[in-house]
Formats: structure tokens, C-alpha cells, sequence
């Protein structure tokens, strides 16, 4: 390791390298990231999502980050640097990007295990771009301007809703295909507005997002018996990813099962509303506290615009507000909880038990520090306290194969319908 | 209406035919050897007879392997614990049971059935440890089979403590006992307990079992003493145990019952279902493979005789005469012994698996050499190594023993004198080191994973019915070899059954098992990117190397030839004999033909009273001829057992732990008592609250010393059985509290650390941040018990003040005043530095004493937790007992200042050990090794950042992987190989400063 590298010292993405350089970056949220990526090339990055699922990924992966190391640290390791090997893209004009939460997860290590693994692999001189809201790192050639940041967040926020419309409709469609067609229509269309800065307001918000559940409505439906509900709760990256999680939607859906996923945007907000906990507990400054709580009511109100547009819709299901899970919570895990996915894991099972749909998949990443406790460590009292909870909890990782998690999975959905 | 339920396992299909009562008509139980599909044909076929012609049937398919085969097939599936639980419930011995514990080829399960009718399964997740895949392993190194372990275990005297999380970590466990003269029948005990352990310390995941247990599964249908060992430790009374009839076969029982309910509109002719069968029997799926080993016959030719050329000196052994060289290497799993001439030639050599005891395989072999040589040879050396190279140097008087490291860098130069990479692949170990400067420059062992060795193959080859030889010969020449990825042999297990699943063929299997094996050690024990990194003159050794497949694996992986010498298999004994040569002796200490005419040996099993570790050892008595008769103990941590007396060296980490210890005020009378749970931050924190709730007018009581007992008293509230040891212990250490009648407890959820100035943040790892909450959602507290777990951030110091006084003047919390709770505050703080300053001091009290007295230091570097007995099992005593001062991390970490780290530096415990590493590099003779509970996450970023700084200053990186194994061999050898690869460097630079 050269001296550069041990005293820290990391390859900085200038504004010169903002001109010409391709950003890769691997995908989470395949309709949010979809915008973000268009967000960011309509302020002149060029950047690239990379979506590949190859066995080479999970070989990069292992070769080059510690085994023991979290299981999409590896993925997204393993997708960055398999790219950068392919030939398909100019070493010399290429960056990377990844997000970073911080906190004391192990997550906010990846982009340092990252930039090990680029040294370790003859790529050291390649910039690697922090993507975060804690102001961790920073790049002259990447800054996330005040109207860039609206439209970040616009991307959020529909496509929370798109999935949400989606995975409601995708089940019972009679046309094989129409929800993802009407979700591939809405993201070009969103894209569109975003350039012209439309869409992006509160107002206008309330009518794009009315018009998409219009149309998800109109979406012929077979009129069959509804499905059993099963929800996906998680460590975000395989709560998401289908590179995570085995296709984990996909899989609930061909056996019959209608997926409900709780979105980004509460998880946005909690890791907001994080800092403004640590100073009610702990107390530091209020300067801060109340930026961010300004922060987190701004997202929250997009946040009920959602709810407002479903609200005409009683055929989709109602969204849950942040302050919901804020109250379900109490009891059973304190807001200090924040490492991770922290209490918000906990809260979303609660909710989804609430609404309705007490079969949930909750997936971790094998040896998931902050999920023994909030996930594996919390089924017991969820059980107790409600007998109805059918929760199976999923490791993921290299290793795991797909029959066992499958056949565990089965399990459950034949639990629920027995309870049916 | 004819029902079949066919449940095809991983391991076993089983066939049931109900007729039109639900009578059982035909039942068959078999292995299928990796052939699913055709031992369901097969067993249809058989089931034929009492099926009818024309009539329809139902069919329903479960099991593991099952849901492949009912896609191919187009039959129904049922998942298989649904089909059991419908089996359980329609008998009317087993319908009152309350739960079912099933345990099969590689999965188990617990069925717990609710009182309102609802039920609750629990399965083995990613691990297959406690199963019945994991006894014919265990099995297989006792040299019988599952009945005939079962057999042994009926006669057993006592219990030893084993893991069965994993085959690798009871391999560990079991092979110093039996290598050290444990009996075998108790370590068949051990085995079956270590599954009834795992099945519940993994499955019950905080809920109890109680009531009547039903007992279903191919293991505990056959296996007595299994079910006897689940009875006593379930302490279930004759009829709450039941064991029902047909138990191994319940759920495909279940299957052909759901069948018979649900499935009746869709009844087949049995015709059709056999066209049905037989079509998926020939369908295979599309299978991730591999480029095959060798293209060709003359390919695999030229490859042998290319390595051919790596032999031993040529000797005639009929007819030398002269001097000679004994080396023995009692290894874990084989014995090797080798004779030598001065010029490495060989007169004799042996290779045989210990089959339980090595001291008898030894004696018989120096019998055969005398008989053979008579006075032709004289031996003028004997030295051991290996796992059982003290008690061999002791049975047999051997002239001295080495750690077996140094004894395969020595016979690798032999064959390449200037070798600068060595892999040596045994049974159960993985060995690689680096020579650098002709010293070795870095060691690497396999700890948390057996599937980059060979015993791996060879016991997956017995369980398809083939010897290690022709299992490896079958994958030469497969044309297509199955990707199994790369990880532990737990996950390569299922990797597996998806490829049978697929229908791969054995020679596949073979072969890919081979590739599998060389990744494994390449990416998880060597963590090599790339093959430049290994060196130029590689040489292969151990067992697993004459399987020409992993061999011509290695080659192909790493893109380069490499030597693989003739005795391969036999370098640890042929470097033995070597260094016996260098010692240079006029005469041998070894035991002579008269004596070993009459030598007999005996091996007692007794449990160390001397302290808390309470080893398990085993006094070895040996007697020759002439009356004489020596004792070894074996299984020791410290010299007490055998001396009498401690070693006194400094030991920071055992002057850490009885300190916290003393603070402990046992309670109060009065019922003014704060129980703590002394776990995880507690040792590092306990002075703090100590003295803040002494200021507040109470006295603490800690939890009892963590033992296994204790460990124990709380494993069946753990909800997640892949989190630390460490934490695991919390639950005990806070039954143990209640169980003392503590009302009272503190235990604070704390994400923040103190900042010491030395990290970019300064948090705590989930685990110790927020296991409280955990507890408290997991352990059953009477209505009496206040569980007191607010959030604290140490770190801020008026934060906390104002915090602390807002909580502890509540009333429903203390009700102090806040104006007490700021003086405690205070106090706490003053009384946290005033422990802080003592342990500075006392470790350079140590320091200084070891330089006074030329000793080495030694920087254990782990968590302050890692100092407890019970989690650290009593390293620190090895280490004094090598004649180490022990120092710890956070003794030395604050002499570092900040540097920029190449990871995110974020935790403090974990910052210390960086900082201890920077300063231990620039303390003169000071080692450094890490320890490290196995499941730590934050470890995986620690160690990679720990070996670059400590590698970078021209220190060597050692770590010990420790966890609820109490067994220690692995880590002696490390310590071992660490003082030798340190002296050889002392040497070398000795050596540099005389030029």
C-alpha cells in the first residue's frame, strides 16, 4: 500500500474530470436510481447505472473484499470493479460513485473498502464519489446544487409511488406486462418534466402524482381473489436490490403473492431525524437540530402528498406517514436506535402487521450486525404480541443458496394461507 | 383413493403408499447417493407392486431436493414442514404434541404448535451444524459409522464440550482429544450432545420448549443415545419424549396425507405418473459449470510425469547401513513418521489415518523400524510436530518437538531451497506462509472454514460411496465440473444439494469439489487477488495435494507450475527428521527396542479444578518395560496441573479482569442494589457506574463470572445464533441477576463511545450499543424486575449530566435528586479516569519488568470483553506460559496520537487497536496478535487495516480467532509459529549485522 493510501489521502474527482469522465454507480432502486441517473446527466455528469447480475460480480467481490465483510459490500464492490475490468469503459475517464450513510454500521466503511479494492486491483487512480447527505467527503467536480437536490428528491418520491402502484397492480394484471410498461411510460415521462423543472413543487406534485395513480388504475385487472400480502422489510441494499436479494419480488410474485415494499423515503427521513434524536438525547447543538428538523417536515410533506393522491384511490392501499412509525415504535425499541436500518426495520414490520400484512420476509445480509437485534431480535416480541405475525427472516450472502431461502420462503407463504 | 408422498432430501428419498383407509401399504427409507431423481424412480418402481393398474392416484412431492424434481415432473409440492405438521396432527400419538423436533440429512427443525391451532417453524438457516449430515461426518473421523458412533456414546464416562455449529470447529474440537488420548466413546457423546445443543441454542430462538416433544428424522429414529442426550437435556419425562412409529419417514407421510386432502380433483393413473418420473429422472437443468481439469489422457500423462520429478533422494533400504533420522508429525486427522538418511533419503515411511489414537500407530511403527533395520541403522534424532507432538516427544522419548510450521518450511527447502511460498493442504488444515529474507514472513491458517481442505472431499466422497482415490480420479477426465462457489463447507453443502438438485453428475461434483477447495484456500485463507502475489517457487504439500484434481486445479487457478515433492503428504515428518539431523546428536533419548517390547499406555480423562477455565484434560501415563513411567498432561492452559504452580509473568488483561471484578459490592441488605450485567462495554465502563451509583447510596451486584454454565442458563432466549459469543453470554449473565433475586437492573443502550481523540468517531458496534434492548425483548422478566436501559452518550460530558439527571430523578427510575445525580456524574467520571490512569501504569510496570528481564511483550489486541476467561478461554495464560508479558491494547493505544486510517476509523475499541498496533511496531521485542470472536463484523475491516499497518513497520500479523470452542491447539500453534518465524528474523537480522 503506498504512503498515500495509508495516510488516507484519496483521488479527488475535479471539475476538469466533470467534463469528460463516465460516472459508474450500481443500482439499489431500479425505478428511483433510473431518474436519479437522468437527474444527474441533465446537470452535465455523465453517468452510468450499472445493472449486471453476472457471476463474475460475486467473483470480483470475493476477491477482492474480506469474506467476512457485509454481503453488498461485496455486490456492489464486485458490479463497480467487474465493470472497470470489462474493457467497456476508458480507466483513464472514469469515476465511481457510491452512497454512504454513515453511522456505526459497517455500511459506511464500503466506500473505503472500495477504494482498497480499486488500489488492490492496479485501479487506485480512479475517483471514487461519496454520494451522502452528511457532507462526509467532498469533490470540487461533484456538488449537489439546490435544484439538483429538489430533483433527487422528486425521484424519491415517485418512485416510492410508482413501486408502490406497481407491485399492487402487477399481480392481478390481465395484460401480461402492463404495470412495468406503465412504469417504464412514467419514468421517461418524469425525466422529461424534471428538464424542464416540472414536477417538482409541492402543487404540481399533487397532480403529476394524481395522474400516475389514475393511471395504475386504469390498468385492467383480472378481478381474482386478492393475493396474500407479503411484505419485505431489510437491510436496505437486499430490502431492494434484486442483485441483493435474489430477485426476491419476482420470486413473491410467481408464487402467487402480492409484495408490499415500504419505500425510500421513510428511510431518508429517519437517518434526518437521527441527528435530531442525538441531540434530544444527548444534547449538542440546536442550530443543528433545527436545520434538521426543518429537513425531515420538508420530506414529510412530500411524503403526504403521496398519501393525499392515494387517498382518492381506496383500491390502493394507503402509504403510512414517518410520524406513524414514529408512534408504533414506542415500546419496543427507543429512537436511539439508528445504526443501519435501526428502529425504522422494526417500525416497518409493525406497520405492515398494522395494515394488514403480517407475512413479511425480513432479509439481512449474513451476520447483519444491527439486524440481530432489530430484526432477528425482534420477531420473538412481535409474535407475542401478535399472534398473527408470520415472519420469516432471510440471511443473504454469497454462499447461501437459492433452494434454501426459497424453500424458507415457501414456508411461509403456505403459513399464510393457511391463515386465510 | 391412493395416496403417495415422496420426499426427496437432501441425503435420503423416503416413499410411503397410504391406501384408501390411510393404512401405510409400502414405505421405503434410502440414500440416494447425489441421484435423486433415480432413487425416486426406483423406489416408485418398487412401490408399484401394491399400486393399481388403472386406477387414479394422488401424489404430492416434498423435501428439500423435492421442489426440483416436482417442477420437472409437473407434480404437486408441499413444503416440508407443512407436510409434517399435517403428519403430526392426523396421529393420534403425536397430535397433542406440543412441538416437533425433526432432524434430517442436512436440515432441523422445530415445529412448535400454538395453542389456538397456530403454528411456528423454525429451520436451520445458512448453517447445517447439528444435523444429521454433520454426525456422519464426525462419524466418519471416529472411523465408524452414525450407528456405530451411537454405539460408543452408550458407554461413555463423561461429556466434552464441542461446537457443532460447524464440521470444521467439532473437527477442532474433537481431534486434540482424541489425539491426546481422549476416549472415543466420550467424544461420541460429545458429538450427539453438540447436536442437541445446536438445536436448540439455534432454533429456539427464545422460545421454550415444554410439554411433549415429538422426535421425528431418519437420525433420531435410529440413533438411541441421540434421542437419550435430547431427553435428559430437555429434562422431558417418558411420555412427554415421543418417538413415534414410522418417524423417519413423517414427512413423506404428510405429503401423501395433503395429497389424499387437497389434491384429489387432479388423481393420475399410476402409468402416466411413472412417464412423469422417469421424464424428469432424464432432464437435467441448465448447470453453472466449469472448464474441465484436463482435455486429454496425454495431458493428464504429461502432467504427471512432470511431477514425477520431485522425489526424495534414492536409498535402498534393504541393505543401508549407517545413520539415520526419525521425524514424526502426529497430525490432526493422520500420523505421518518418516526415517531418513543424512541426505534426506528415505528407509521408512508411514501415512495412516489416526483412527483415534496415534501413540498406538506410533508404537507399532518403531516397533516395524527395529524389527526391520536391527542393527543396520542407528538412529541418532527423533523429533515430533503436529498437533500431537508433545504427547508423542513424551510417550516415546523423542529428543525434542517442533512447532509444524517450521517443520514444512524446512522439508519445502529441501526440495526448493529457495522456496518463497509454501501451501500445505492437510485434512482439516489449510497452512500457508510466505518466506521472505529465508525467514517466514507470514502465516496463514483456515479457522472459520474447513472447505478449503481435504478431509472435506474425502468425507463427501464416503457419502457417495466412493474412496478419496477414485472420487479424485473421477474428475480428471469431467467434461463439465459444477461452479460451487466458494465458502464454508456448511454453505458448499447446500451448494450441492442445488447441483444434485440439477442432476450433476459425481465425476462434476468431483472435480468442481476440487476447484472449490483450491478457491477456498487461494481467496479465503490466503485472501490472494491475484496469483503474482504468492511467490515464484510455490511448493504444494499435505494429503490433499496427491489428489492429482486439486493439484492440477491449483495450477490452472493460480496460472503456473508449482512443486508438488513425492511425499507430499509426509513433509511435516520428513522437516521433523531434517531438524533431528541438525540437532546434531551423538545419541537419541528415544525409547529402545527393550523398552517398547513392554510399553503400554493408558489415558485419563480429569477436569482441572486449579481456576475458572476448569480444563479438560488428559492425564497420559506411560509404562515401558523396565517398569519406568512417565506422565504427560495434556489439555492444559497453564503449568498449575502439572507443576503446581502459575507462571507470574505481568498480564494486563488478567490484572484488568480481577480489578473490574473487585468493584463488585455483591448487593446490599438493605435492597438498595443496581444489578449489572458484566458484559460486553461493562468491562470497560463497570468503574463508571460503579462509583456513580455509590454516589447515588447503592451498591452494585455484578452477574456471576461468565462460564459455559452460565452461557447455558441463557442460550434458549438467543435470537440470533450468528451473533458473538460475547453477546450470547449477556443473556445468561442477566438470568443469573433475576435468578439472585436482583429486582434492579442497569444495562445502557450506548451507540457512542468515549472520544479518545484517535478516530474519525467514536462509536460503539451495534452489538454493544444496543444489545439491551434485545435483552429486554427477549428475556422473560418477572412482573418484580425493572429493567433499566436508557441512552447514553459517555462522550458528552454535560449532555450526560443534564440526561442522567433528567432519567434518574424520575420517579419511576430512582427518584434522586438531580443536584445527587450531577455530584455522581462527576464522581463517575473521575473514578472512569482513575481506572484509566491505573491501567496506564500497570502496563508500564510490565513493560518495564519485561525489559528488565529480557522477555518478550506480547500486545493482545482485541475488545476490552476479550480479557473474560470464558471468552478469551485462557489464551493469556498460554501466552505467560511461552513467556510472554501480556499487554493489552488500551493499555498502550494513547501513546499514538490521530492518523488518517485507509477505512472509515469510526469505532473506539477498534480505533485502540490500530493505534496499539502503530505503537507495538515501535516497541522492541514486542509481538502483536489480534483476537478476534468469530462473527465480529467490524473485525472484517480491522484485520485487512491491521495487517497493512503492522506488515508495513516489518511486524507480523497475528490473529485468533476464538469463540465458544474451548480448545486451544490452533491457537498454540499460531503462538508458536509466531516465536519461531520472530526468532528466525532476530537471527537473520543477527546474521545481516555481522556482515
Amino acid at each position: 500500500m503506498s504512503a498515500k493510501q495509508e495516510s488516507g489521502g484519496r483521488v479527488i474527482f475535479t471539475k476538469e474530470m466533470k467534463r469528460d469522465y463516465t460516472i459508474l454507480f450500481p443500482n439499489m432502486l431500479p425505478v428511483t436510481f433510473t431518474l436519479i441517473s437522468e437527474v444527474f446527466n441533465q446537470y452535465g455528469y455523465k453517468t452510468k447505472m450499472l445493472t449486471e447480475t453476472d457471476s463474475v460480480v460475486v467473483e470480483n467481490g470475493l476477491k477482492y473484499v474480506h469474506n467476512d465483510t457485509c454481503y453488498p459490500a461485496l455486490l456492489v464492490i464486485g458490479q463497480l470493479l467487474s465493470a472497470v475490468k470489462s474493457g467497456k469503459y476508458d480507466d483513464k475517464k472514469l469515476a465511481l460513485m457510491i452512497t454512504q450513510t454513515g453511522g456505526g454500521c459497517r455500511a459506511s466503511n464500503y466506500i473505503h473498502l472500495l477504494r482498497k479494492a480499486l488500489h488492490k486491483s492496479g485501479y487506485g487512480h480512479i475517483p471514487v464519489i461519496s454520494l451522502n447527505i452528511s457532507g462526509l467527503e467532498k469533490n470540487p467536480g461533484f456538488k449537489l446544487g439546490l435544484s439538483m437536490v429538489r430533483k433527487l428528491l422528486a425521484s424519491m418520491i415517485y418512485g416510492d409511488f410508482i413501486v408502490w402502484l406497481r407491485n399492487q397492480t402487477k399481480p392481478y394484471e390481465v395484460k401480461s406486462g402492463a404495470s412495468d410498461e406503465l412504469t417504464e411510460k412514467w419514468t421517461h415521462q418524469l425525466i422529461e418534466k424534471f428538464r424542464h423543472r416540472r414536477g417538482l413543487g409541492k402543487r404540481q406534485m399533487r397532480g403529476v402524482l394524481r395522474e400516475i395513480a389514475r393511471d395504475f388504475a386504469a390498468i385492467a385487472l383480472t378481478g381474482e381473489k386478492k393475493k396474500p400480502l407479503v411484505g419485505i422489510v431489510g437491510e436496505i441494499y437486499v430490502k431492494f436490490a434484486p442483485l441483493g436479494n435474489n430477485n426476491l419480488e419476482a420470486f413473491l410474485l410467481s408464487e402467487g403473492c402480492e409484495p408490499v415494499v415500504p419505500g425510500l423515503t421513510d428511510f431518508m427521513i429517519f437517518k434526518i431525524n437521527n441527528r435530531v434524536v442525538d441531540v434530544d438525547l444527548y444534547g449538542g447543538s440546536r442550530l443543528k437540530k433545527a436545520a434538521c428538523t426543518v429537513m425531515q417536515r420538508y420530506i414529510e410533506g412530500y411524503q403526504r402528498e403521496m398519501a393525499a393522491a392515494l387517498s382518492e384511490f381506496p383500491q390502493f392501499r394507503k402509504m403510512g406517514s414517518f410520524s406513524d412509525l414514529q408512534r408504533l415504535i414506542k415500546g419496543y425499541l427507543g429512537y436511539g436506535n439508528k445504526m443501519g436500518e435501526g428502529w425504522l426495520l422494526t417500525a416497518e414490520m409493525l406497520e405492515l402487521i398494522h395494515s394488514g400484512a403480517p407475512n413479511i420476509v425480513c432479509t439481512q445480509p449474513f451476520g447483519c450486525l444491527p439486524n440481530h437485534i432489530v430484526g432477528k431480535g425482534m420477531i420473538k416480541r412481535l409474535k407475542d404480541d401478535y399472534p398473527e405475525s408470520n415472519i420469516v427472516s432471510i440471511d443473504f450472502d454469497p454462499g447461501a443458496t437459492r433452494i434454501n431461502q426459497e424453500n424458507r420462503i415457501k414456508l411461509m407463504i403456505a403459513n399464510a394461507r393457511v391463515a386465510e | 383413493m391412493i395416496k403417495i408422498g415422496i420426499d426427496a432430501g437432501s441425503t435420503t428419498v423416503k416413499t410411503v403408499v397410504l391406501g384408501d383407509d390411510n393404512t401405510i401399504l409400502f414405505r421405503s427409507y434410502e440414500r440416494h447417493k447425489a441421484c435423486v431423481r433415480d432413487a425416486v424412480l426406483r423406489q416408485f418402481e418398487q412401490a408399484s407392486a401394491v399400486l393399481p393398474q388403472e386406477t387414479p392416484v394422488v401424489v404430492a412431492i416434498t423435501g428439500s431436493a423435492g421442489l426440483g424434481l416436482s417442477k420437472a415432473a409437473g407434480l404437486p409440492f408441499v413444503q416440508e414442514v407443512f407436510a409434517t405438521a399435517k403428519a403430526v396432527r392426523s396421529y393420534p400419538e403425536t397430535q397433542d404434541g406440543t412441538a416437533v423436533i425433526e432432524l434430517g440429512g442436512e436440515d432441523a427443525k422445530i415445529i412448535f404448535f400454538g395453542q389456538n391451532g397456530s403454528i411456528e417453524e423454525r429451520m436451520n438457516g445458512t448453517c447445517a451444524g447439528g444435523t444429521g449430515a454433520f454426525i456422519d461426518q464426525m462419524a466418519v473421523l471416529l472411523n465408524t459409522d452414525a450407528a456405530g458412533l451411537d454405539d460408543l456414546a452408550e458407554n461413555s464416562e463423561q461429556v466434552y464440550n464441542i461446537a457443532s455449529r460447524c464440521g470444521v470447529f467439532a473437527k477442532t474440537d474433537i481431534q486434540p482429544i482424541l489425539n491426546q488420548g481422549g476416549r472415543r466413546e466420550d467424544v461420541a457423546v460429545s458429538v450427539l450432545q453438540a447436536v442437541v445443543d445446536q438445536t436448540i441454542a439455534g432454533l429456539c430462538q427464545g422460545r421454550e420448549l415444554t410439554g411433549r416433544i415429538v422426535f421425528l428424522g431418519g437420525p433420531l429414529t435410529f440413533l438411541k443415545q441421540l434421542r437419550r442426550r435430547f431427553t435428559e437435556t430437555l429434562s422431558l419425562t417418558e411420555e412427554n419424549a415421543v418417538f413415534p412409529e414410522n418417524a423417519d419417514v413423517f414427512a413423506a407421510l404428510g405429503a401423501a396425507l395433503y395429497a389424499g386432502d387437497v389434491l384429489s380433483g387432479s388423481a393420475t393413473p399410476p402409468a402416466e405418473l411413472r412417464k412423469k418420473l422417469q421424464s424428469a429422472a432424464t432432464d437435467i437443468d441448465g448447470q453453472k459449470t466449469l472448464p474441465p481439469l484436463f482435455s486429454s489422457e496425454e495431458e493428464i500423462a504429461a502432467f504427471r510425469e512432470r511431477h514425477s520429478r520431485a522425489a526424495a533422494p534414492e536409498v535402498d533400504a534393504q541393505v543401508y547401513s549407517g545413520d539415520a533420522y526419525l521425524g514424526i508429525d502426529a497430525g490432526s486427522t493422520t500420523t505421518k513418521l518418516v526415517l531418513i538418511t543424512p541426505d534426506g533419503g528415505i528407509l521408512h515411511s508411514f501415512y495412516s489415518p489416526n483412527e483415534g489414537s496415534p501413540v498406538e500407530l506410533v508404537k507399532r511403527q518403531l516397533d516395524e523400524i527395529y524389527k526391520k533395520f536391527l542393527d543396520r541403522v542407528t538412529i541418532r534424532g527423533a523429533v515430533s510436530t503436529g498437533y500431537g507432538e508433545e504427547l508423542i516427544k513424551s510417550a516415546f522419548s523423542l529428543d525434542s518437538g517442533i512447532v509444524e510450521t517450521i517443520a514444512h518450511l524446512e522439508a519445502a527447502r529441501h526440495f526448493v531451497a529457495d522456496v518463497d511460498f509454501i501451501l500445505d493442504i492437510g485434512g482439516q488444515d489449510v497452512k500457508c506462509f510466505k518466506i521472505a529474507n529465508r525467514a517466514i514472513d507470514s502465516i496463514m491458517l483456515n479457522e472459520a472454514c474447513s472447505s478449503g481442505c481435504g478431509s472435506f472431499i474425502e468425507t463427501f466422497a464416503r457419502a457417495l460411496g466412493y474412496s478419496a482415490e477414485e472420487f479424485s480420479q473421477l474428475g480428471l477426465l469431467a467434461k463439465a465440473p459444477v461452479d460451487l462457489g466458494s465458502r464454508c463447507t456448511v454453505f458448499m453443502n447446500s451448494s450441492i444439494k442445488q447441483a444434485q438438485k440439477d442432476g450433476a453428475a459425481p465425476e462434476d461434483i468431483s472435480a468442481g469439489l476440487s476447484i472449490s477447495v483450491v478457491k477456498n484456500a487461494l481467496y479465503k485463507v490466503i485472501r490472494a487477488t491475484s496469483p503474482d502475489e504468492l511467490g515464484r517457487r510455490i511448493v504444494v504439500q499435505g494429503g490433499t495435494f496427491y489428489n492429482d484434481a486439486v493439484l492440477r486445479a491449483f495450477e490452472l487457478e493460480v496460472g503456473a507450475e508449482v512443486t508438488r515433492p513425492s511425499i507430499a503428504g509426509l513433509m511435516g515428518a520428513y522437516g521433523a527428521a531434517l531438524i533431528a539431523k541438525r540437532l546434531g546428536l551423538a545419541e537419541s533419548a528415544l525409547i529402545t527396542q527393550e523398552q517398547l517390547a513392554g510399553f503400554t499406555y493408558e489415558s485419563k480423562p480429569v477436569t482441572c479444578g486449579g481456576c475458572t477455565n476448569k480444563c479438560h484434560m488428559s492425564i497420559n501415563t506411560f509404562t515401558t518395560a523396565d517398569g519406568q513411567t512417565r506422565k504427560h498432561v495434556s489439555g492444559n492452559r497453564c503449568s498449575r496441573p502439572v507443576t503446581g504452580k502459575v507462571n507470574e509473568l505481568p498480564d494486563i488483561a488478567a490484572w484488568k479482569y480481577e480489578y473490574l471484578r473487585s468493584l463488585n459490592d455483591g448487593g446490599d441488605p438493605d435492597g438498595k442494589t443496581i444489578g449489572i450485567p458484566f458484559v460486553l462495554n461493562m468491562f470497560e465502563n463497570l468503574p463508571f457506574w460503579k462509583a456513580f451509583f455509590q454516589t447515588l447510596g447503592y451498591k452494585i451486584k455484578l452477574s456471576a463470572p461468565s462460564s459455559r454454565q452460565l452461557y447455558l442458563l441463557g442460550q434458549k432466549t438467543i435470537p440470533s445464533d450468528t451473533v458473538c459469543y460475547p453477546a450470547k453470554l449477556a443473556h445468561g449473565a442477566v438470568q443469573s441477576l433475576i435468578d439472585r433475586g436482583c429486582t434492579t437492573l442497569f444495562y445502557p443502550c450506548m451507540p457512542y463511545n468515549f472520544d479518545e481523540g484517535i478516530s474519525d468517531n467514536h462509536y460503539n458496534c451495534p452489538v454493544v450499543a444496543y444489545y439491551p434492548e434485545l435483552l429486554a425483548a427477549n428475556m422473560k422478566m418477572p412482573d418484580n424486575v425493572r429493567f433499566f436501559a436508557p441512552y447514553f452518550n459517555l462522550a458528552n460530558k454535560k449532555g450526560f449530566i443534564k440526561r442522567a439527571g433528567e432519567y434518574f430523578s424520575r420517579t419511576d427510575i430512582l427518584g434522586a435528586s438531580p443536584k445527587d445525580v450531577k455530584r455522581a456524574a462527576k464522581a463517575a467520571f473521575s473514578a472512569y479516569e482513575a481506572y484509566r490512569s491505573k491501567l496506564l501504569s500497570e502496563t508500564e510496570i510490565a513493560i518495564s519488568y519485561a525489559r528488565e528481564n529480557g522477555l518478550p511483550v506480547l500486545v493482545v489486541s482485541g475488545r476490552p470483553y476479550h480479557i473474560d476467561p470464558e471468552i478469551n478461554h485462557g489464551i493469556n495464560k498460554m501466552m505467560t506460559e511461552l513467556g510472554f508479558v501480556v499487554v493489552t491494547e488500551d493499555g498502550i493505544s494513547c501513546k499514538q496520537g490521530y492518523e488518517k486510517r485507509s477505512v472509515l476509523n469510526q469505532w473506539t475499541y477498534q480505533a485502540r487497536m490500530y493505534n496499539a498496533a502503530r505503537q507495538a511496531s515501535q516497541m522492541p521485542n514486542t509481538e502483536f496478535v489480534q483476537l478476534v470472536s468469530f462473527g465480529c463484523g467490524t473485525d472484517a475491516v480491522t484485520s485487512d487495516e491491521l495487517r497493512v499497518i503492522l506488515e508495513g513497520r516489518g511486524k507480523l500479523y497475528t490473529q485468533l480467532k476464538i469463540d465458544d470452542i474451548q480448545n486451544l491447539g490452533a491457537v498454540r500453534i499460531r503462538l508458536r509459529s509466531l516465536i519461531a518465524a520472530s526468532d528466525e528474523r532476530k537471527a537473520e537480522s543477527g546474521r545481516e549485522a555481522a556482515i
